[in-house]
């Protein structure tokens, strides 16, 4: 019946699908969809990190900024606080934004190059909150003070800062109306090395002390091994591993995750050389012509015959540990034989 | 400066400044732009404030034995090469072929210049702005707005001209006074014939803009559209439209120019800079000074206007700014 932990899910994600609809001839008649996101399901448990990865063009982003309705999102639930946001008209979804932020990849992009650091990060007060100039002018301090950037700053423009320091500017405006739950869409992807460990650093800091949920997409597996409780493996739109992170990294279970897992760069140059690795082939298929059965059918090392008719369910396999692979589901010994409706 | 904690709170940090200060600050570097300011300034002044000092009536035709005096007068330079030549004191800048001053008429032509330069640039850059926006921000109307905008493009604008004001001319002299109505009748429709360009320019901007990060984060923030608008997109193309403004200025001033030339615009002997000029041409080598000012003002009044706009451009970016 009903796990616990479902019970105390901030987030509740239900067969998400994110469909872009194509357009082509000279009628612009409605020809197909590019499916970016195609039924992903997850729960994110209060005060955790759900780390999201997958190569690129998989659909991460898109899943992000699907969780919070920044797109009309074709079909499913996504239930934030309690409150189904996914058919949720755009009034009710404004009252909603305060409990969900989003930190975005680029922070260059992210802020607009002609507002100061203070009206960045006030935006969200004014949208929101009735504050006095001067509760205003406090706040924005506090929340730079949080991020760690000099007060002095509050008169700049995004153009004089470094990246992580832009990047700081773009989780203070985040955590302007003290959200519950924050999508850090590639936060650390345009940052370099050493700044990444920094905001990464601050992100957990700020989880500690605030008791912020997480959803940290990225495509570098380190760091989500770093920050993450639990880890989403996508591959073309759909997840096709969810598990623990210590699971997960220690005992894969999907062909898709061990491939990516076997693809971290090993420090140690002995372990390095003699490391198995998984090398995968060819391309990944259009997310417009994703083929039949499993999606991953195509490149996967232990594809079978099924594969490329059944469409693997997303399963659980071991308590906390759901999976889409026939390798792992009983429908390998059953539904063989049987034709395909 | 190292102990920080023992300074008074309050004066360790700048308050949050308003941004518009360090927009004057700009600009006030920007030499160019405020050069071009001070003589729009001078200019403005010497139009409309320069009647009050100096009295003469730009209708005042003379008669009789005066008539005769008083035509054809040379500007008080003429005098250096010319011991001759037909000068006074009273009219600076001499006479016209009846008799008129030519700095009063200067002066009370100019007033009706700019202000039909300033309001006809003032409309279409609000409407170029608006539906370049409204196109380029609300998916569902960029095609029947731009479809609107090329139809515009594609319309004979100097007949379509000459046709409005041969019908609205009457009605609207009824309504307003004879200059009211002309002056409302033409920045009309200068307004409404030169959008196009400015429409076409912000929705290409809008387009690229509202796919940025800082909009799709505004909305996460739960802003809505109009917020987004006026926060987020407008301030970002400010630059093109700042530059249309400029340009909407002089060719203004130059079409109101063209329709007075034709007949169309104020009658024959109400002065605008346009018609000053235009009544000059055929006399052009024996009185050049009757072209030469006129057009040296509408030039001037561009020129200045261009760099003020160029320095504002640049003001208001901060990426500029501080360089």
């Amino acid at each position: 019946m009903f796990d616990l932990r479902t019970d105390m899910a901030l987030v509740k994600v239900h067969d998400l699908k994110m469909h872009f609809p194509i357009y082509t001839g000279v009628l612009r008649r409605h020809t197909g969809d590019v499916k970016a996101v195609d039924g992903v399901s997850f729960d994110i448990i209060e005060g955790e990190t759900l780390g999201l990865v997958g190569e690129s063009g998989c659909g991460k982003s898109t899943c992000g900024r699907a969780v919070l309705r920044l797109y009309d999102i074709t079909s499913g639930s996504i239930v934030i606080d309690g409150d189904d946001i996914s058919t949720m008209s755009q009034d009710d979804l404004r009252r909603k934004r305060p409990t969900m932020q989003m930190v975005f990849q680029d922070p260059q992009a992210s802020l607009n190059p002609r507002m100061t650091v203070a009206g960045i990060i006030g935006e969200p007060l004014d949208e929101h909150t009735k504050l006095t100039k001067s509760e205003r002018e406090a706040r924005i301090y506090e929340l730079m003070d949080q991020v760690g950037l000099n007060r002095d700053f509050a008169n700049r423009y995004p153009h004089e800062f470094s990246g992580g320091q832009r990047q700081r500017i773009g989780i203070a405006r985040a955590l302007a109306l003290n959200p519950k739950f924050i999508v850090c869409d590639e936060p650390i992807a345009a940052l370099d090395v050493s700044i990444q460990a920094q905001v990464v650093n601050l992100l957990e800091d700020l989880q500690e002390r605030l008791g912020l949920t997480y959803l940290f997409i990225s495509h570098d597996l380190s760091m989500v091994r770093h920050i993450a409780d639990r880890v989403a493996v996508m591959y073309l739109g759909k997840i096709v591993e969810l598990a623990s992170r210590d699971d997960l990294y220690s005992d894969p279970l999907h062909p898709y995750t061990k491939a990516l897992l076997s693809a971290v760069p090993e420090p140690d140059p002995t372990l390095h050389d003699t490391a198995e690795r998984v090398i995968l082939t060819g391309d990944v298929p259009s997310p417009s012509n994703p083929p039949k059965g499993c999606n991953f059918c195509t490149r996967c090392p232990a594809v079978m015959d099924i594969c490329h008719r059944v469409d693997p369910e997303f399963l659980t396999v071991r308590p906390g540990r759901q999976v889409a692979c026939h390798h792992y589901s009983e429908t390998k010994n059953t539904n063989v034989d049987q034709p395909v409706t | 400066m190292t102990d920080r904690t023992e300074l008074d709170p309050a004066s360790q940090y700048q308050a949050p400044r308003n941004q518009w200060l360090d927009v004057w600050d700009q600009f006030k570097k920007h030499r160019g732009a405020l050069i071009g300011a001070l003589i729009f300034l001078f200019i403005m002044l010497g139009v409309f404030a320069g009647p009050l000092i100096y009295w003469q009536d730009p209708q005042y035709v003379p008669t009789g034995r005066e008539f005769l005096k008083l035509r054809d007068m040379r500007p008080i330079y003429a005098v250096i090469w010319d011991s001759g030549a037909k000068v006074d004191w009273a009219h600076p800048l001499g006479t016209d072929n009846i008799g008129r001053d030519a700095l009063a008429r200067m002066m009370s032509g100019g007033q009706v210049s700019i202000t039909v330069g300033l309001a006809a640039m003032a409309l279409s850059l609000v409407l170029g702005t608006a539906i370049g926006v409204l196109a380029g921000y609300f998916r569902r109307l960029d095609g029947p707005l731009m479809r609107f905008t090329d139809l515009f493009l594609a319309l004979p604008l100097l007949p379509l001209l000459l046709v409005a004001v041969l019908l609205f001319r009457e009605p609207l002299k009824a309504g307003f006074g004879i200059e009211g109505g002309v002056f409302i009748l033409i920045v009309t429709l200068i307004g409404v014939t030169s959008w196009m360009q400015t429409a076409r320019i912000v929705r290409g901007d809008v387009l690229a803009l509202k796919e940025r990060e800082f909009v799709i984060a505004a909305r996460s923030i739960g802003a809505p559209s109009r917020r987004i608008v006026m926060r987020h997109i407008l301030p970002n193309v400010l630059s093109p439209i700042m530059v249309s403004a400029t340009l909407g200025i002089a060719s203004a001033i130059i079409t109101e120019s063209a329709l007075s030339f034709l007949g169309f615009g104020f009658p024959p002997d109400f002065p605008t800079w346009g018609r000053l000029l235009f009544d000059s041409v055929d006399r052009m080598t024996l009185y050049p000074e009757r072209v030469i000012w006129p057009g040296l003002a509408i030039s001037v009044t561009v020129l200045s206007v261009n760099y003020i706009g160029d320095g504002l451009r640049d003001a208001l970016d901060p990426r500029i700014r501080g360089r």
